[in-house]
Parts: C-alpha cells; sequence; structure tokens
C-alpha cells in the first residue's frame, strides 16, 4: 500500500497532532517511569545521584523524542523499517568486532556521549521490519512455507548475533517477539506447534549435552539453570540473588515498609538492586498493593496499545503497534519472573523503572513509533 | 503491490482475532504474575511475621578463617589475628563534620585520615558504613565503646586481618594478602558472594595468590534478627563455613632468617634445597620488605620508597630474577662434552689466552692464558677457552639438552608470583624469535653461560642438587597441607653416567678445596661439612677491544649497575650431599669473592642447624667470621642463637 492510500485527508496535520496523541499511553509511561524514579532515589539512599537524576534527565530526552517520532507520519517510519534492520544487525557486527566488553559480556559501542547497545534496538527494528515485511505480503501467501522461513530467518539472524554477545535473556526476547508477530499476523498454527515441539527437543539436548565437550551453554548458564529449579540447594552461591529477592518481596506484606523504608535491598543483599532486582525494592517498600498497582500500569499499556492496533485498519501500523506492546509485555514479564522465582536468573531489566539509558531511549522511541501509528491511524 | 479494500478487511479481522487472543494471554500471564506476587507478599507473609515489627531477619555470610601456614618445623609463618576498626555510618550521624572532631579529640586522629573518611562520606550511600580508622588499638576501641552515646553513628567492628609474624623474612614466599579490589572481580567469572564483603582479603601475591582456593575456605552463613537500626538483636540459626587449610611450607623458619639477614641490603638471592626431597629449605631474595605493611594498605610514601629502590625489593629474584649463570653453567657444557663421548679423561687444551672461532677472538678471563689445561683444572681455576672449543665440538643443541636435564630452562612447578622459566637457547628459538640463523659465536658465549643463557637462582641450585644426586631433584616448597604431606620431589635417576658425574664432583671440590681452585678462600676444613662448588661471574656489559688493549676497568671502578653478577652454587657435604646451595649477588663483582663466602655460610648454618662450630672455617678466617656472627645475632637473634628444633 503506497502511502496515497493512507486517509491523508483524515490525519490531523501540524501541531494539532499533539492533540491526537495516545495521551492515555503517555501518561501511563510517566506514571511508571515516575514510580521509577522514586525507587532509584531510595536505593540510593534518599539520593538522587547516582541514579535517580540521570534517569529522569533521560526520561525527558526519551519523552521528547516520543513526541518527536510521533509527528512524523508512520508512513514514513515505514519505508525505513528496511534500512533500521539491516542497520541495527550491521551494529550487532559491530559490537561483535569493536565492542566494550563489560560485566564479562560485549554489548556495548560507545558513541562518546552514550553507550549504545545495539541489541536494545534490535527488539524495535526487527518488530518494524516483520510489520512491514507483512503489510507487503499478500495475505494469502502468510503460510506458505517460503514465505515463513523468509521471516525466520529474519529473527535468527539477529538473535543469533545477540546469543553471541553473550545475553540470553535479549536473545530469548528477540525470538519471542519475533515469533509473536508472525503469530498476529497470521501464520497457521501448525506451524507454532512444530515450533514448540522443537524447542522442547532443543532444551533436552541442551541438558545431554552438560559435561560433555560440545556443551551448548557455559557452566555458569547452567548453575542459574540449576538454581532456579532449586533455590536452597546453594543459598550463597548461586541461589543468593533469588533467594535473598524473595525474602525482600515477602517481607513487604500488604502494604509494605513504607518509602525509604526497605532494608533487604538498603542493606546490600540484593544485587543489582537499581537493575534488574529493582522491582523487589518496590515490593518491600510498598508491598503487594504497590506492587500490583505497578503491574496494573503495565497491564493498561498493553491493554491501550492493543486497542489502539485494533482500532486502525492499517495492517503495518496495528502490527508494528502489537509487536511493541508484546516486546514490552516480555520485558516485564521476564523480569517480574525472574525476581519472584518463576524465572532463571537471565538478566533483563525492568522497563521504565531499572536504571539505565539505552533501555529507556529505545523503549521512548518504540513508544513514539507506536504513537505515530495513532497519530495517522486508518480511521 | 495493490490490495483490495476487501483484502485489507479480511486481513484486519484475521489480526483482530489473534491480537485479542495473544493479549488476553499477556492479561492472563499478568494475573499469573499478581498472583504469585500475592502468594509472596501474602499468603507466605507469615514467615515473615517475625519482621512486622522493628525485627528483621537477614542472611549473613561468615567469612571463612584463612588457612594458617607455617614453616617445615611448625613455626607460625602466617596467622589470623582479630583487628578492629572504627566505622561511621552516615545516616547515623547526623552531622558527620562534628561526630568526627568528637572523635578526633577521643582517640587520635591525624588530618589526612580525616579528610579520607569526611571524602569517601560524601561518596558513599548514606546507610553504608565508611572505615575510618583500620587496626585500632584495643585501647582507643575501649574508649570509643564507652563514649559511644556522643557518638552516633560511630561503632567499633572486629574482623580477622592477615598477620605475619616472621615479616620481611617471609615476604617473598608467601606475598601477602589483601582487600578484593574491583580489578580482582573483574578478572572473576561468576565471583562468589563472599568476595563481595567489604575487606574480605584475597592473596594478591606469593603463595598466597597461588594457593588462594586451599587457604580460603568455604563461607557460612547466619541468620541473624537485626532492629531498624541494623543493630543484631540475636542470631537464630548459623551454619559454620569451612575454614581454609593451613599449608606448611619445606622452608626452615631459623635458617630462612639467618640468610636474609646474611644477605642483609646486598641486592642478592640465595636458595637452598634438600638434595634427599626437593624441600626448599631456604628462598630468600633481598633485599625485602614487610608484608605486613601491604595487608593494611601500604601509603604512598613506603610504596615510592620501595619502588624507587635501585635494589628492587618487591622483586622475588629467586624466582623472578633471571642472570646469565656465567661459569656456573661451565659444567653443563662439560658434561655434555663427557656424555657425548667427546673429552678423553686426560684430554688437555692449550689456553693462551683466547681463542679464535670463525674470525671472532674469544677471550679467556686470564689474559695471559691458562697454558695446558685438562677438565679438572679448566672447571678449577675456571679457564674459559677449554669450554669455547668443547663448545665448537659439540654444538649448542647437545648443551641445551643437558642444562634442560638438569633445570635450567624450565619453569619448576613452585606455588611462587612469577616463576621465570629462564632459557637454554637452541636454534630453533633463536630462528623463531630473532628470525636470525645460529652462529657458532653464540655457542661459544653459552658454553660459559653468557650470551642467551638465562637463570634462575632456582634453577641454578636445582642444577646443583642434580648434579650433586644424579637424580631429577624437583623443588618442593609445600610440604603439607593440613596435615597431610605431599609427595617428595627426590626424583628419579637421570640417567647420566656415574663415572663422568664423579668425575664433575670431583672437579667441583677441587674448586673449593684445591689450593689453586678459585672458591679456595671459601673452603670448610671440617671434614663431615665439606663443600664442593662452582664460582661464576657474569658479564652485564661488552667489553670493547679498546678497553681490552688499555686494561679491562675493574669492577671496584664501574657504576654499580654495569659491575658483574657474582654467582656461586655448591653442594654439601661432598660425599653424601644433603644441600645444594645457590648464591647470586647481584652487580657483586667476582663470585669468589662477592657470592662464595655468603654460599658458605648459609651451608655451614643448614647442616649445623644453627651457628657452626667455628672450628669448621679455616684458621685464619675465625675472627673475622666471629664477629660476622656477632653482628648477626643483633639483626636475627633467633636464627642465630637457637637451633633448629626450637618451637
Amino acid at each position: 500500500m503506497s502511502y496515497l492510500e493512507y486517509a491523508v485527508k483524515t490525519a490531523p496535520t501540524g501541531l494539532r497532532k499533539i492533540l491526537y496523541l495516545n495521551w492515555p499511553v503517555a501518561i501511563l509511561l510517566a506514571s511508571i517511569s515516575g514510580a521509577g524514579f522514586l525507587m532509584l532515589y531510595s536505593v540510593a539512599g534518599g539520593s538522587f545521584s547516582p541514579w535517580a537524576e540521570p534517569q529522569m534527565k533521560r526520561f525527558v530526552m526519551g519523552f521528547v523524542l516520543m513526541i518527536g517520532v510521533a509527528m512524523v507520519p508512520i508512513w514514513f517510519w515505514r519505508s525505513l523499517a528496511g534500512i533500521a534492520y539491516l542497520g541495527t544487525v550491521a551494529l550487532l557486527v559491530a559490537v561483535e568486532l569493536f565492542g566494550t566488553v563489560g560485566m564479562g559480556a560485549q554489548r556495548w559501542i560507545d558513541l562518546g556521549f552514550m553507550r549504545l547497545q545495539p541489541s536494545e534496538l534490535m527488539k524495535i527494528t526487527l518488530v518494524m521490519f516483520l510489520a512491514a515485511y507483512y503489510d507487503w505480503l499478500p495475505v494469502k501467501k502468510t503460510s506458505h512455507p517460503f514465505w515463513v522461513i523468509l521471516p525466520v530467518l529474519i529473527i535468527i539472524i539477529p538473535t543469533f548475533l545477540v546469543l553471541r554477545q553473550p545475553d540470553l535473556g535479549t536473545s530469548i526476547l528477540l525470538l519471542a517477539a519475533g515469533g509473536g508477530l508472525m503469530f498476529l499476523a497470521g501464520v497457521h498454527w501448525a506451524y507454532f506447534a512444530a515450533v514448540l515441539a522443537s524447542v522442547i527437543g532443543l532444551i533436552a539436548t541442551v541438558f545431554q549435552s552438560r559435561g560433555t565437550p560440545w556443551q551448548l551453554i557455559k557452566d555458569y548458564q547452567f548453575r542459574r539453570i540449576d538454581t532456579f529449579l532449586d533455590p536452597s540447594s546453594d543459598p550463597l552461591g548461586a541461589g543468593y540473588h533469588i533467594t535473598q529477592s524473595k525474602i525482600a518481596l515477602g517481607s513487604g506484606g500488604w502494604t509494605g515498609r513504607g518509602f525509604m523504608q526497605g532494608t533487604q535491598s538498603r542493606l546490600n543483599f540484593l544485587p543489582e538492586k537499581h537493575t534488574d532486582f529493582i522491582f523487589t525494592t518496590l515490593a518491600e517498600e510498598f508491598g503487594f498493593l504497590g506492587g500490583v498497582w505497578l503491574l496494573g500500569l503495565y497491564a493498561l499499556i498493553i491493554i491501550f496499545c492493543v486497542w489502539s492496533a485494533l482500532m486502525n485498519k492499517d495492517r503495518f501500523s496495528s502490527l508494528l503497534t502489537l509487536g511493541i506492546a508484546l516486546n514490552f509485555f516480555l520485558f516485564f514479564a521476564v523480569n517480574m519472573s525472574m525476581v519472584m522465582g518463576m524465572a532463571p536468573v537471565v538478566g533483563v531489566p525492568l522497563p521504565l523503572v531499572s536504571y539505565g539509558g539505552s533501555a529507556m531511549l529505545v523503549l521512548m522511541l518504540a513508544f513514539g513509533l507506536m504513537q505515530s501509528a495513532h497519530v495517522h491511524r486508518l480511521r | 503491490m495493490k490490495k483490495t479494500r476487501a483484502e485489507t478487511d479480511y486481513s484486519h479481522r484475521r489480526i483482530s482475532r489473534r491480537a485479542a487472543l495473544l493479549g488476553g494471554a499477556q492479561l492472563l500471564f499478568i494475573g499469573g504474575l499478581a498472583a504469585r506476587m500475592r502468594f509472596l507478599q501474602v499468603d507466605q507473609a507469615d514467615q515473615f511475621r517475625l519482621l512486622a515489627e522493628e525485627n528483621r531477619i537477614n542472611v549473613r555470610l561468615i567469612p571463612p578463617s584463612r588457612g594458617e601456614v607455617f614453616d617445615r618445623n611448625g613455626v607460625r609463618l602466617a596467622q589470623n589475628a582479630p583487628s578492629y576498626r572504627i566505622v561511621i555510618v552516615r545516616e547515623d550521624a547526623g552531622d558527620t563534620d562534628a561526630v568526627l572532631e568528637k572523635l578526633s579529640t577521643i582517640v587520635p586522629l591525624d588530618a589526612e585520615t580525616l579528610e579520607r573518611t569526611k571524602l569517601e562520606l560524601k561518596r558513599s550511600p548514606s546507610f553504608l558504613p565508611v572505615t575510618i580508622a583500620e587496626d585500632v588499638s584495643w585501647d582507643d576501641i575501649s574508649r570509643v565503646s564507652v563514649n559511644a552515646p556522643a557518638l552516633p553513628g560511630v561503632t567499633p567492628e572486629v574482623g580477622l586481618s592477615r598477620v605475619y609474624p616472621q615479616g620481611s623474612d617471609f615476604a617473598h614466599v608467601l606475598g601477602y594478602v589483601g582487600p578484593v579490589s574491583d580489578y580482582d572481580l573483574e578478572k572473576i567469572e561468576d565471583p562468589e558472594p563472599v568476595l563481595r564483603i567489604p575487606r574480605f582479603q584475597i592473596g594478591k601475591v606469593g603463595v598466597e595468590t597461588k594457593l588462594e582456593p586451599l587457604l580460603r575456605g568455604k563461607a557460612g552463613a547466619k541468620r541473624v534478627e537485626v532492629n531498624a537500626a541494623g543493630r543484631v538483636m540475636r542470631e537464630l540459626d548459623r551454619r559454620e563455613g569451612t575454614p581454609g587449610s593451613d599449608l606448611q611450607l619445606t622452608i626452615d623458619a631459623n635458617l630462612q632468617g639467618y640468610v636474609q639477614a646474611r644477605l642483609s641490603e646486598e641486592s642478592a638471592s640465595a636458595v637452598v634445597i634438600d638434595c634427599d626431597n626437593g624441600d626448599v629449605v631456604a628462598c630468600a631474595s633481598a633485599p625485602t620488605f614487610d608484608p605486613n605493611l601491604f595487608v593494611r594498605g601500604i601509603s604512598v610514601k613506603d610504596y615510592n620508597t620501595l619502588t624507587g629502590n635501585k635494589y628492587r625489593p618487591l622483586a622475588s629474584k629467586t624466582v623472578q630474577g633471571l642472570y646469565p649463570p656465567g661459569s656456573t653453567f661451565k659444567m653443563m657444557t662439560a658434561m655434555a662434552a663427557l656424555e657425548a663421548g667427546l673429552i678423553g679423561p686426560d684430554e688437555t687444551v692449550y689456553c693462551p689466552g683466547h681463542l679464535t672461532v670463525s674470525g671472532r677472538r674469544f677471550h679467556c678471563w686470564k689474559r695471559a692464558g691458562h697454558g695446558w689445561v685438562d677438565l679438572q683444572t679448566s672447571l678449577k681455576r675456571s679457564c674459559d677457552v677449554y669450554y669455547y672449543d668443547l663448545a665448537v665440538k659439540i654444538g649448542i643443541e647437545k648443551i641445551s639438552a643437558m642444562a634442560k636435564r638438569f633445570g635450567l630452562g624450565i619453569k619448576h612447578d613452585v606455588p611462587m608470583s612469577a616463576v621465570a622459566q629462564g632459557l637454554a637457547p637452541t636454534m630453533e628459538w633463536k630462528s623463531s624469535t630473532y628470525g636470525q640463523s645460529w652462529r657458532v659465536g653464540d655457542t661459544v658465549n653459552v658454553s660459559i653461560g653468557q650470551g642467551f643463557m638465562l637463570a634462575s637462582p632456582l634453577q641454578l641450585a636445582v642444577m646443583s642438587a642434580r648434579l650433586a644426586t644424579g637424580r631429577s631433584v624437583e623443588p618442593r616448597l609445600i610440604k603439607s597441607v593440613d596435615g597431610v604431606e605431599t609427595p617428595e620431589r627426590g626424583g628419579e635417576n637421570l640417567g647420566m653416567n656415574e663415572n663422568n658425574l664423579r668425575k664433575m664432583r670431583r672437579a667441583m671440590n677441587a674448586v673449593v678445596n684445591d689450593r689453586r681452585g678459585t672458591a679456595y678462600g671459601s673452603r670448610i676444613i671440617d671434614d663431615t661439612m665439606r663443600m664442593a662448588g662452582k664460582t661464576g661471574t657474569s658479564q652485564v656489559r661488552n667489553i670493547t677491544a679498546a678497553e681490552r688493549r688499555a686494561g679491562v676497568i675493574r669492577n671496584e671502578d664501574l657504576p654499580w649497575e654495569r659491575r658483574d653478577h657474582a654467582l656461586f652454587v655448591n653442594f654439601a657435604p661432598v660425599e653424601t650431599p644433603k644441600y645444594a646451595v645457590a648464591v647470586v649477588v647481584e652487580h657483586g663483582g667476582g663470585g669468589s669473592k662477592a657470592a662464595a663466602p655468603i654460599a658458605r655460610d648459609i651451608t655451614l648454618q643448614a647442616l649445623a642447624g644453627g651457628p657452626p662450630p667455628l672450628e669448621a672455617y679455616p684458621a685464619k678466617d675465625r675472627e673475622r667470621i666471629e664477629a660476622q656472627q656477632e653482628k648477626l645475632r643483633q639483626i636475627q637473634p633467633q636464627a642465630v642463637f637457637s637451633g633448629q628444633d626450637q618451637a
């Protein structure tokens, strides 16, 4: 569909577009980020440095970026999808070649003013490209084997590159988001059933490979799985994270200890308290009600996104919106499952709340695209 | 691709259905998360009911106590002593400046400490304790405790800290520990949580770091109930960790102390090996330093003094220092020739003071030459030309192979830092390192232990032990772990012709005990302790033809860095070798003058198991030796006075 077929006339123009933004989503994003500032302020022991202040600056930057992106018509972004995808894959290759090694993994490219984590960007450009692909592909061909293998390759290539960094968490998110988009686009059920079966097979193989020379994943990754399955087996070694995280959550109770009163995190029992495990601090200080409130905000974002997608008759726009929502969902669902001891510790931050620049900016960029789709929707 | 309206609508319906499905699934999962949260935070909250009030439960790691280290007779070399420190928590203290000022009136704190504390307080989160002073005396700690009400946020803490009671004697062998640094953590994949305990000590250098896994042990844990201020109210349960293993070194602390004192402030090193089982009974590098300084965190001034010293006190010269072995290498050249059957028993070579090999003239150290020399005379008087001649005949490969069989150019397995491999060069080595082909001149240089040849004092001692026994003696530094003896390393028979070995030993005996031997001045006259050895003087500079003509400048007239290294290797007693010794004095001048007397004193001290009888020394030396013993007694009282069985 060329841009001429978009309802150019019905779309708002100029600054009037701001009125047509999906304001509920924007407000929800701001509230969640606000919760993040509060928690970062708290884990720093009641101080804006070193985390809360930079995070706030980045949010303001991100918000402006979101509105900026939203102002640009969605058909322009669609035409960029292919370039964006290829560009990000190129960046991933560049990381592989010249990236900085941090925390045992090679993930960043140092741009001078910030460290770019291309795997974050990949989550968005992959969804964009797949949405554009299915928009271009005649609906009837969607389940044709050749046209199924193509998007699978599109997903596998960046996943493999991210897995090599090594960043298991992000590569799983990429696979899940890509697969989800194929599902949304209407690929036949049978394919998903087949993939599910082979994934189970693969997991069995990975476990079989343990201790053999061709071991497929690293020892520490195996240990994380072990401790996930039985955290009490090693409460001081690898099970430490999960046990401490659960103690913190559990001690929160209904209403929590109150703001800045969390002890588990403040006494440094929690690892990475300002990044991956920040939710435990929130749940400890604001209790079950605080946790559910945050979960509710996340759920509302999903609902508004799905609603916006359903109201939008443009295939690219709705796929993109759904893909972004799915990505966002996977993000927080994996993080929360992890801190609640329902998934192995894989190192996925809590979106908008965890401290981190790349993730924040990329998410706001994604929601900018979603807003653009919303503003310029086919009515 | 043009799409019809109908197609768009169809695809849209399809998306709607699946979107609703997926959205539903997502909401379901969110519901699941909420349920899980409820389970943990509400249903299981009973488990944490204790925490409802001001108390709560923490799991705290109990750092394991580090294994102690003993010498071969049970003298304690490294132990853990309680150390007291004063910490301050910013949020409990309120006005930190006022509290610090009050504190400084109670215990002595210098301005630098206060400055550093204030800076650290500013930088770290308000709830984290900041250390004000470490290694505080018990008196000061009690004064702080008594004044606790006036000092909010200030608490005395007790912990275990490493102490090295023998001080500087074992600095190079044992090394030292220090707090885990960020740099250490980066190097470890998936570090144990215990490493994250503030100020947890791990080995940084020497045995302490090489045997870290043995010494560290495993952390225990305790569950404690703490109140809102973080103060421990009571302990609920506790699982003890496993303390680290105790180690026993093969080193004899008394002998080590003596050797260290004897080397004193020279830039020198000495190794003593037990020929029977390879035990390294002394391994000293001078000058040395106090490892206790590093445990506490060394001051910049002290550190600069150590690094600025041109004698390099921080270097562990016994294993790390590589020197051209000089004439001490001649035994290797001779053995290579003997084993190859290239020299008959009475074969002689004429030494005119130099030998011309492929157009280059190689000089003997004695300008006038030694005349006709055989094997024994050549070693005894350290004639160079004899070995030049052998070298040309047998070639580098055989020499190098022989050196390796005697433990040179091989990295020995001792758990010390920076153990050097040394070098027994081969043709292949030169072409792969320099891309140049081997020359006969290179072989000539190697034959007298110069040129590319490099060895550490430890390797020289091993060589001496192997010459003495004919077995492949390997150095052993760890005698036992947790009381379990490690295997002895006396080694297998080297498979050398016993006659050849006997010839070498006889020649080495002549070096020391023959009137014309180069080390005759350092002989031992007690028949039960007589030693055999070889002097070595290795050049560190080139002597130009012009200088040779004008007369070689004497060592004493050269700046220190350009003087020759003095070396000596020996074993004793001659008939039934017990100890093999190697001494290297950096830029000490001649081996017979600078190194051999030290080696003799060390050998006698080791054999006598304490101060040796003066009668073992030649009569004219006794007066001087007595004065020297008196002097050493002041530096190292227990080593000179007491026998082996002390402690």
